[in-house]
C-alpha cells in the first residue's frame, strides 16, 4: 500500500506549487470543454487541495474505502471542478474522464455526489459539510482510529445556521482530529458576501477552535498552518483561507461576477495561455 | 370505553402515553430495547437534541455513556452528526420530537442521510396528538413530509410489542429510517406472537367482509378496541395494520380492500398526505372503488391540551371509531 506523503517531514513547496498549477490546468481544460463553470472558486482553492492531497493527508488512492484514511469533505459541492481535478491527479479518477465534467449523464456532475470515487459526502446543499465532519471525527475517535477529518466550506456558507450549530458541536465533542478549511473568497451567488460574517477568525476562535488565518494562495503558509493543526490538544482546528477567486489567471481575478463564470468559446485559449504565462 | 386514569383536564404537555384502564403498559420500550441491542452491537451510537428524557433514550445513555451524545437544541446538527457517524461505520439512532426533526431538519434528512443511504435511524417522538403543546409541538404532517423523501423508510408502530421489534429490525434495514416513537408507559396491544415485517401490512383481525379498517400507529389499537365494542351488535370488523408507511404495502392493502364492502382508514395524522392518501391512491390505481371513511386530523393547526381532550375535540377518539363503524360516516 502506498500512502501519499505521510507523515510529511518537510513540505516540498516547489512540488506542491507544481501540483497546484497542474490542478489549474486540468480545471481550465474541463471548463473550456463545457464553456462555463465554477472555475473562479476552483482556481482559488487549488493550492489548498494540492497541500492536502499531496502533503498533509494520509490516504491511499488504491483503496478509497480504507477505514483509516483521512477524510476530505468538500461542503461546497459546486467546487466540483476542483474536486475532480485533484481526485484525478491523485489517482482516484481517470484523467481521461475529466472532459465529461458537467455534461448530461456524466459521472462527474456539476455538483459533487458521494457516488464519485473519492468523494465522501453529497455537497452542494450548503451547510451540510461541517456537521458530517464532526460526526465522522467523533466516530473515528470512538474506534481509536488515527484518521483525521478535513472539511472545506466557504465564507458564504457561514450564512447557514447549521454551520454554527456544527461549530459548537465540534468544540463540545472536542474534535481535535478535525481541521476545517474556510475558503473566504468574498463571493457568493448574488455577488460579494452580503451578511456580516467578519471577523471570521475571531468567530471561530470564540466558538472554541484553534484558529489560523493565512493567505490561502500561499503554499508555504498553507503547509505551515496544516502542520500546526496536528496537535491532539482537545480543540478542533480552523484555517481561515483568504483566497482570490480565479487565482492564477488575472483576467478572471478581475471579474466582478466570478461566482459562475461563462467565457466565450474564443476566449478560453487566451485564458489558458495567461495561466501558463503567469506561472512560467 | 376505557378511561384514562390520569388525564382529566390536565394538560399532558409531553404527551406521555399514560395508564389506560384495562391495558397493560411497558415503560420505555424504545430506550430499554436499544440499551440491550447496544450490548450486542458495539457499532450502535445514540444521539439526542436535548430530548433524552422525553424520547426515552436514557436507558441507552446509562448503559453506554461513551456512545451517547446530546448535541443540544440543534436538530440540523443532530442529523448531520448522525450522518457523519454512520459514514464511518456506526449505526446512529437519534431522537427528538417528530415535529422538530421533520420541520427543522428536512433537507438534512433528505440529502445528508437518505440520499447517501446513511445508517441513521430517527426515532421521532410524540407524533400527532400525542403531544399536547399545540401546533408548535405536534407533528401532524410528518408522514406527508417524510414520504416525499426517496430512499427513506417510514415506520409507525402500534404499541410496545411492535416498537421493540422495530428498534431491533431497523439496525439491519439499509439506509435511513424514520420511526414514529412511542414513549413513557406504552400500551401492549398486539398479541405476543405478532411479528413486524418491513413493508408488510398485517391483518390483526379477520371480519365478515362488510367493514374493513386500515390503520397505522396506535390508531390500530384503537381500531381493535372499537371492533370489540361493536362485535355484539353484529359488526364484525376486519383490521389491517400498516406498520410500514414506506415502502407501502400496496398489494396487501388492495387485497384487504377487495375482501370488504367499505373501508375505514385511521391515522394519528392529517387525513391529507398520510395513510388515507396512500390507500386511496393505491386503490384508485388498481381500479378498486369503494366507500371510504377517513378518521384523522383536518388540515389545520391544533390547540394545547390533554391527549383525551384533543382526541375528542378533533374526532379521533374511540367514540369516533365506533360511530364510523355503526353509521358509516
Amino acid at each position: 500500500m502506498t500512502l501519499r506523503n505521510h507523515p510529511p517531514a518537510e513540505p516540498d513547496i516547489a512540488s506542491l506549487k507544481a501540483h497546484a498549477l497542474d490542478l489549474r490546468r486540468k480545471m481550465m481544460g474541463m471548463a473550456s470543454g463545457k464553456g462555463e463553470g465554477y472555475i473562479a472558486q476552483g482556481l482559488g482553492i487549488a493550492d489548498c487541495l494540492a497541500a492536502l492531497y499531496f502533503h498533509e493527508m494520509r490516504h491511499d488512492p488504491a483503496r478509497a474505502d480504507w477505514a483509516d484514511r483521512d477524510r476530505f469533505l468538500l461542503s461546497t459541492g459546486h467546487y466540483s471542478i476542483a474536486m475532480y481535478a485533484v481526485l484525478a491527479q491523485a489517482g482516484y479518477l481517470d484523467v481521461a474522464e475529466l472532459p465529461s465534467y458537467g455534461i448530461n449523464g456524466s459521472a462527474l456532475p456539476m455538483s459533487t455526489f458521494d457516488t464519485t470515487n473519492g468523494v465522501e459526502i453529497v455537497g452542494g446543499s450548503l451547510g451540510h459539510g461541517l456537521g458530517q465532519a464532526v460526526g465522522m471525527a467523533m466516530g473515528l475517535r470512538l474506534d481509536g482510529s488515527p484518521a483525521r477529518v478535513f472539511c472545506e466550506f466557504s465564507d458564504g456558507e457561514l450564512d447557514e445556521g447549521s454551520t454554527w450549530e456544527s461549530a459548537m458541536g465540534a468544540a463540545t465533542f472536542k474534535c481535535d482530529n478535525l481541521v476545517v478549511l474556510i475558503d473566504c473568497n468574498g463571493i457568493q451567488a448574488d455577488g460579494p458576501v452580503t451578511v456580516a460574517i467578519e471577523p471570521v477568525a475571531d468567530k471561530m476562535t470564540a466558538f472554541g477552535f484553534e484558529t489560523y488565518e493565512i493567505d490561502g494562495n500561499d503554499m508555504a503558509a498553507l503547509a505551515e498552518a496544516l502542520g500546526k493543526c496536528r496537535e491532539p490538544n482537545g480543540k478542533p482546528k480552523a484555517i481561515v483561507l483568504r483566497t482570490i477567486p480565479g487565482f492564477g489567471i488575472p483576467t478572471i481575478m478581475a471579474r466582478e461576477r466570478a461566482h459562475f463564470v461563462r467565457v466565450g468559446n474564443d476566449e478560453w485559449d487566451a485564458l489558458i495561455a495567461e495561466l501558463e504565462h503567469e506561472n512560467a | 370505553m376505557p378511561d384514562s386514569q390520569t388525564l382529566g383536564n390536565r394538560t399532558r404537555g409531553m404527551g406521555e402515553i399514560v395508564d389506560i384502564a384495562g391495558k397493560t403498559t411497558e415503560i420505555a420500550p424504545f430506550g430499554n430495547t436499544l440499551a440491550e441491542l447496544g450490548r450486542e452491537r458495539p457499532e450502535i451510537v445514540g444521539l439526542t437534541a436535548d430530548m433524552g428524557r422525553y424520547s426515552d433514550i436514557l436507558p441507552f445513555r446509562d448503559a453506554h455513556p461513551d456512545r451517547f451524545f446530546n448535541v443540544g437544541m440543534a436538530e440540523q446538527n443532530l442529523v448531520l452528526i448522525a450522518a457523519g457517524l454512520s459514514k464511518v461505520g456506526k449505526i446512529a439512532y437519534c431522537t427528538t420530537y417528530s415535529v422538530f426533526v421533520t420541520r427543522r431538519a428536512y433537507d438534512f434528512i433528505a440529502i445528508a442521510c437518505a440520499h447517501s443511504m446513511a445508517n441513521v435511524k430517527i426515532f421521532a417522538g410524540m407524533p400527532g396528538l400525542l403531544n399536547g403543546y399545540g401546533a408548535t409541538h405536534q407533528a401532524t404532517e410528518d408522514l406527508n413530509m417524510m414520504r416525499g423523501i426517496a430512499d427513506l423508510t417510514i415506520i409507525d408502530p402500534c404499541d410496545a410489542t411492535e416498537l421493540k421489534q422495530v428498534v431491533r429490525a431497523v439496525a439491519d434495514i439499509p439506509g435511513t429510517v424514520y420511526v414514529r416513537n412511542l414513549r413513557g408507559k406504552v400500551p401492549v396491544e398486539l398479541p405476543a406472537d405478532y411479528k413486524f415485517e418491513l413493508g408488510k401490512a398485517k391483518v390483526l383481525r379477520e371480519g365478515n367482509g362488510e367493514i374493513g379498517m386500515i390503520s397505522t400507529g396506535y390508531m390500530s389499537a384503537r381500531g381493535l378496541d372499537a371492533a370489540r365494542i361493536v362485535q355484539s351488535e353484529g359488526h364484525d370488523v376486519g383490521l389491517l395494520h400498516v406498520g410500514t408507511i414506506k415502502p407501502f404495502d400496496k398489494k396487501g392493502v388492495i387485497e384487504f380492500a377487495r375482501r370488504h364492502k367499505r373501508l375505514i382508514i385511521a391515522e394519528n395524522h392529517k387525513t391529507t398526505g398520510g395513510l388515507a392518501s396512500l390507500v386511496i391512491e393505491a386503490l384508485y390505481e388498481a381500479g378498486v372503488y369503494m366507500p371510504v371513511v377517513k378518521i384523522g386530523l383536518a388540515d389545520s393547526f391544533f390547540e394545547c391540551g390533554s391527549q383525551e381532550y384533543l382526541e375528542k375535540k378533533y374526532e379521533v377518539d374511540l367514540p369516533r371509531f365506533v360511530r364510523a363503524i355503526r353509521e358509516g360516516v
